[in-house]
């Protein structure tokens, strides 16, 4: 029986102490109609020999050699270390650090995370994490609508460059509550918020205002201008960004006149394998006067009896297991392990390892897209200054030639018909730093290939 | 055995009222409120001017382990707050009858003082409750 | 021992190790748009931060290192070919946006999983997409005002929760814009069916329940309440929570729960991690299968592919940017293929042998069970209010005085009913030893407690720190390190009892 160590003679003396005949005759409060094993569908054990050589199969099937897709997750170099030590059993298999005395270990982690994560983004506050990017966005936007006071209207303008599917999770958790998001469209020439569509809402109660850096096109947006007339027209700003681009472009913390009052994001840049999407953590950050109003753990350091320096959860009555139906969110965890991760990423690298990070992604997309700019039938779709992720246009169907990268063993990035059918055959393309000039090469020499190729009608 | 200040009123959520000679009224939580939710670490005071019906909940006292809400004992408008509480919530414990006030009131309507509890009867309830 | 903050370790220009190959390229963009100062994060070597952290992994309680019986979490043990297999190189790499045709491997697991959920809870269908328990609810309360209001009925806005529910019950109905009713328990510890009837009308959307409930005693009215709830036009939703207690024993759909969430994390075994990442799949019955949460799995000719808003019009929609916590479905299909289902059915069997057993060997030990007349599920409740009363000494106490033992404590004063509680629950991985040792720990305590109630008092001494000052923490909030600010003085600002 795998996993359950108990021997004939433990489970007989155990019943006998019980004053019970059967393991059955514990279930005897059960109605008998409802009893009875139905697990039909589920097949026989398999040997961890077995499931080892399964799941090796599958996983190779999936491999994949060259991938230039973003789109919300990146591929980037992770340090050995950083799972080698998440994963040992003390972190892996420990539970929520109720019980502070026998959880200093992850306590200290959470603690340096959310220093980590305010130098980072230049913010006063940080929660123990959420679960992604997009339902951190959209605690975000429930906080802002608890925090604004002086807003009734529950409304929150939300830039079409804000990552789509972070549009549908918005709706889905923040629907029945009565917030309504009003799009802000992007200019079709740079591919940023078209800053003067703001002027229809001067003057309207506006609950916040979401800023995204960088947007889904990758390109840069005018966040200073964004912030400003956020301030001055009585709407909360909530900044979504890429924690990793922090270590080169200006922290949200100091956009604008005053900064941003929210900032929150996707945390898998940060040491977090793709994984198909998950587990990754959400990061919510804020400005002092709203740490009431943040949703999740919070840590903080203290003393103990003897004096000595320790840490425990803190501000809990903010929280469901206290709060109940009044709570700040229902959420009870965060992502504890995926932030340990994080956090020994961001201890290994430290500012400067950081930074090179990012301007290697940034200098590796620019060098590409200028590769591809070189090709025939091939355009960027928008102007200005990006961080690793820019559109281009192509003369032939996405599709097409995506299967065709495909064929050379390239994943050629991410189709942006579905969701932005304006924008003809676009394509969104990521370079991080796991690229050299041979990979950028690679995909430039595939890519014209391919449009020749269906060009000529082959 | 907790304080019952005989010049106040109470209501069996634990609040109590003292009527002041302009017509307004102060409001706290008793000093067994204040014990049995232990050290104050928080308290969400009410917005100048915000209106109550009697019984709403319109402010909010945390401690380590507890959130619990004050509830309006009267109707009427919040003409003060005791600012004081953001950064020392500990007068409530200290002094819950006296530095440790929550709010000040403007009842709408007088007549609901009657249905307050005076400190015989909330003395009855607590002793009731510990039984 | 305690370990100093990564920051105070930090030395400019330590950890100038080569990440990359390549220099540093100029960046060409204008100024406004950069950074002027870098982010104040440490700065130390690579074995620096390796003893760090490994240092403070060693001052966390585990389950591969401490019995763990912490009452509804199911601490069993996390089988580490689950992680191993999930963290193979093929899965790590996979891509959320990836093709299908790079995808089936991934693919295929997915739906297994599905299907083998399917089999275990008795739903009609399930979506994997929730990232935690309290999303599952969000989902499954979500799914309940959508079905209400497909129909056309918009006043069933009304959740009754029992009062022994767990408080991401009421959180998640206040949540998804329903307001809470609170039913009340009877002394067995089952729902007050009077108080139910008197409680259910046209506004009632639905039921919230967990069975076994959070009392460690199985609802034995479920038929009753599933009759007068459907009866009145509202559904059940199951809180999974406690699914370790009868996996395989009993199938909520054949409760008549409409909906479900598991806590994977729990009875799937896939970690806790120090709260978190978690898995709240849903499994619904046919009235809400229109409604689950998108994206979901399915095969169509040996094939498998996404199902989203396109094939499911009336989806509640995402609840994460791509497919919830697909690294935490992989160990929990592992899990349940290690296992099959001779072996799942087990799970139920000794998880429950081990309650009963520590909760006879507690009784006969002396100590008050909560619910004496009754079964224990996979979990209990001794109350220590006698303890309390007579010797000055609670739950916390105990609780604090048992890691000095080495174990972790149960659950503490939850759930709110049973003064001076502790939830106890062993799971079914822990060897009759280790629940001998506990007993023998708990009876120790209770000893000291007669003889020296302020030694028991001031426990925990063998951990790390000692009971933190909590009202400090809460009143003078330090949440971030500030190199400027003032170490924390060594005085406490109340004397912690």
């Amino acid at each position: 029986m795998p996993f359950i160590p108990h021997t004939q003679s433990d489970t007989s003396a155990m019943l006998a102490s019980i004053g019970a005949d059967s393991i059955d005759d514990l279930f005897d409060e059960i109605p008998a109609d409802l009893r009875g094993s139905a697990l039909e569908g589920v097949p026989d054990s398999l040997s961890e020999l077995a499931v080892t050589r399964l799941m090796q199969e599958r996983a190779a099937r999936d491999q994949v050699g060259l991938s230039f897709l973003g789109g919300g997750a990146y591929e980037h170099h992770i340090p050995a270390a950083v799972w080698e030590i998440t994963t040992r059993g003390e972190f892996y298999s420990a539970y929520t650090p109720y019980q502070a005395e026998a959880s200093q270990g992850t306590l200290q982690v959470i603690y340096e995370y959310q220093s980590m994560l305010t130098a980072l983004l230049a913010m006063d506050v940080s929660n123990a994490s959420l679960y992604d990017g997009a339902s951190a966005l959209a605690e975000a936007a429930l906080m802002a609508v608890r925090a604004n006071r002086t807003s009734k209207s529950r409304r929150v303008l939300l830039p079409a460059t804000v990552n789509p599917r972070y549009h549908s999770v918005l709706e889905t958790i923040t629907g029945t509550q009565g917030v309504e998001f009003l799009p802000l469209p992007y200019d079709l020439e740079t591919g940023v918020t078209d800053c003067t569509a703001l002027d229809a809402y001067a003057g309207q109660d506006i609950t916040a205002l979401v800023i995204p850096q960088p947007g889904f096109f990758g390109a840069l947006e005018d966040v200073d201008r964004l912030t400003n007339w956020a301030a001055q027209h009585g709407a909360l700003s909530i900044a979504v960004v890429n924690p990793l681009s922090l270590a080169m472009l200006k922290p949200p913390g100091q956009w604008g006149a005053a900064g941003v009052d929210i900032a929150c994001g996707e945390g898998q840049p940060l040491g977090v394998p793709l994984s198909s999407g998950g587990p990754y953590f959400g990061f919510l950050t804020a400005r002092q006067k709203l740490v009431r109003q943040m949703p999740g753990r919070i840590v903080g350091r203290t003393v103990d009896v003897d004096g000595r320096e320790g840490f425990t959860l803190t501000l809990q009555a903010r929280e469901q297991h206290i709060r109940r139906g009044k709570a700040t969110s229902n959420i009870c965890t965060n992502q504890g392990l995926v932030v340990t991760a994080a956090t020994i990423y961001m201890a290994l690298l430290g500012p400067v390892g950081l930074r090179q990070v990012a301007t290697a992604c940034h200098a590796n997309a620019a060098a590409l897209k200028a590769r591809l700019e070189g090709i025939a039938g091939v355009q960027a779709a928008f102007s200005g200054a990006h961080f690793h992720e820019f559109v281009i246009r192509l003369d032939q169907p996405v599709d097409g030639v995506l299967d065709g990268l495909a064929a050379d063993g390239i994943l050629g990035g991410l189709s942006l018909g579905r969701h932005f059918p304006e924008l003809g055959n676009a394509l969104l393309v990521c370079a991080t730093e796991t690229k050299t000039p041979a990979d950028l090469e690679r995909y430039a020499v595939s890519l014209e290939r391919q449009l020749e190729t269906m060009r000529n009608g082959v | 055995m907790s304080e019952i200040p005989e010049d106040l009123r109470f209501t069996p959520q634990h609040e109590w009222v003292r009527e002041n000679d302009d017509g307004t009224v102060d409001v706290g939580i008793t000093d067994h409120a204040q014990t049995a939710l232990g050290d104050l670490v928080f308290v969400e005071l009410p917005e100048a001017d915000a209106e109550f019906s009697q019984g709403d909940a319109c402010a909010v006292v945390e401690s380590v382990k507890a959130a619990s809400d004050v509830y309006a004992p009267l109707s009427g408008a919040v003409i003060a707050s005791n600012e004081g509480l953001t950064d020392a919530p500990e007068r409530v414990n200290e002094d819950p009858y006296g530095a440790g006030w929550i709010f000040k009131l403007r009842p709408a309507n007088p007549l609901e003082l009657e249905d307050l509890l005076n400190a015989d009867a909330y003395q009855q309830l607590l002793a009731e409750a510990d039984e | 021992m305690t370990e100093p903050l990564i920051f105070t370790q930090s030395q400019p220009g330590r950890n100038r190790r080569a990440h990359l190959d390549q220099a540093e390229a100029p960046l060409g963009l204008p100024a406004e748009l950069l950074r002027s100062e870098p982010p104040a994060l440490p700065e130390v070597s690579e074995l620096q931060a390796v003893r760090h952290f490994t240092r403070l992994s060693q001052m966390n309680f585990s389950i591969d290192t401490h019995f763990y019986p912490l009452g509804s979490c199911t601490m069993k043990y996390n089988p580490r070919a689950s992680n191993h297999l999930a963290m193979l190189p093929g899965f790590l790499a996979r891509h959320p946006l990836a093709p299908l045709a790079s995808s089936q491997g991934f693919l295929q697991c997915m739906w297994e999983l599905q299907e083998m959920l399917k089999a275990v809870t008795g739903m009609r269908a399930v979506s994997l997409t929730p990232m935690a328990g309290a999303q599952g609810e969000l989902a499954g309360v979500a799914m309940i005002r959508a079905y209400h209001l497909h129909r056309g009925d918009a006043a069933r806005t009304e959740i009754l929760v029992p009062d022994a529910a767990h408080g991401t019950n009421p959180a998640t109905a206040t949540m998804c814009g329903c307001t809470v009713t609170e039913l009340p328990t009877d002394e067995q510890g089952d729902v007050d069916l009077e108080a139910l009837r008197n409680a259910v009308g046209r506004h009632t959307a639905g039921i919230m329940l967990t069975n076994p409930s959070t009392l460690g005693v199985f609802e034995r009215h479920i038929d009753a309440i599933a009759e007068i709830v459907h009866e009145a036009g509202g559904l059940l939703y199951y809180d999974g929570a406690n699914l370790n207690a009868i996996l395989g024993k009993v199938q909520p759909g054949k409760m008549q729960f409409d909906v479900i969430h598991m806590n994977l994390h729990k009875t799937f075994s896939t970690p806790h991690g120090g709260g978190g990442p978690g898995s709240g799949a849903v499994g619904v019955g046919d009235k809400l299968a229109p409604f689950l949460p998108v994206p979901i799995v399915a095969r169509e000719a040996d094939e498998y592919r996404w199902l989203t808003e396109a094939d499911c019009p009336n989806s509640i929609g995402r609840l994460s940017a791509f497919m919830g916590n697909a690294g935490v479905l992989l160990r929990a299909y592992v899990y349940m293929r290690l296992l099959g289902r001779r072996g799942m059915e087990r799970v139920a069997d000794y998880a429950t042998l081990n309650a009963n057993y520590l909760m006879a060997e507690l009784q006969r030990a002396g100590f008050e069970l909560a619910f004496p007349s009754r079964r224990a599920s996979h979990e209990f409740i001794v109350t220590l209010k006698r303890e309390a009363k007579e010797l000055g000494v609670g739950a916390m106490d105990f609780a604090k005085a048992l890691l000095d033992r080495g174990f972790h404590a149960p659950t503490t004063y939850f759930p709110l009913l049973v003064p001076e509680c502790l939830l106890i629950e062993p799971t079914e991985t822990e060897p009759k030893e280790a629940l001998d040792g506990f007993v023998a720990a708990m009876v120790e305590i209770r000893e000291q407690a007669k003889t020296d109630p302020e030694v028991v008092r001031g426990a925990p001494y063998t951990t790390p720190v000692r009971r933190l000052d909590d009202v400090r923490a809460a009143r003078q909030l330090d949440i971030r390190y500030q190199p400027d600010a003032p170490e924390p003085d060594t005085v406490s600002t109340r004397q912690v009892v």
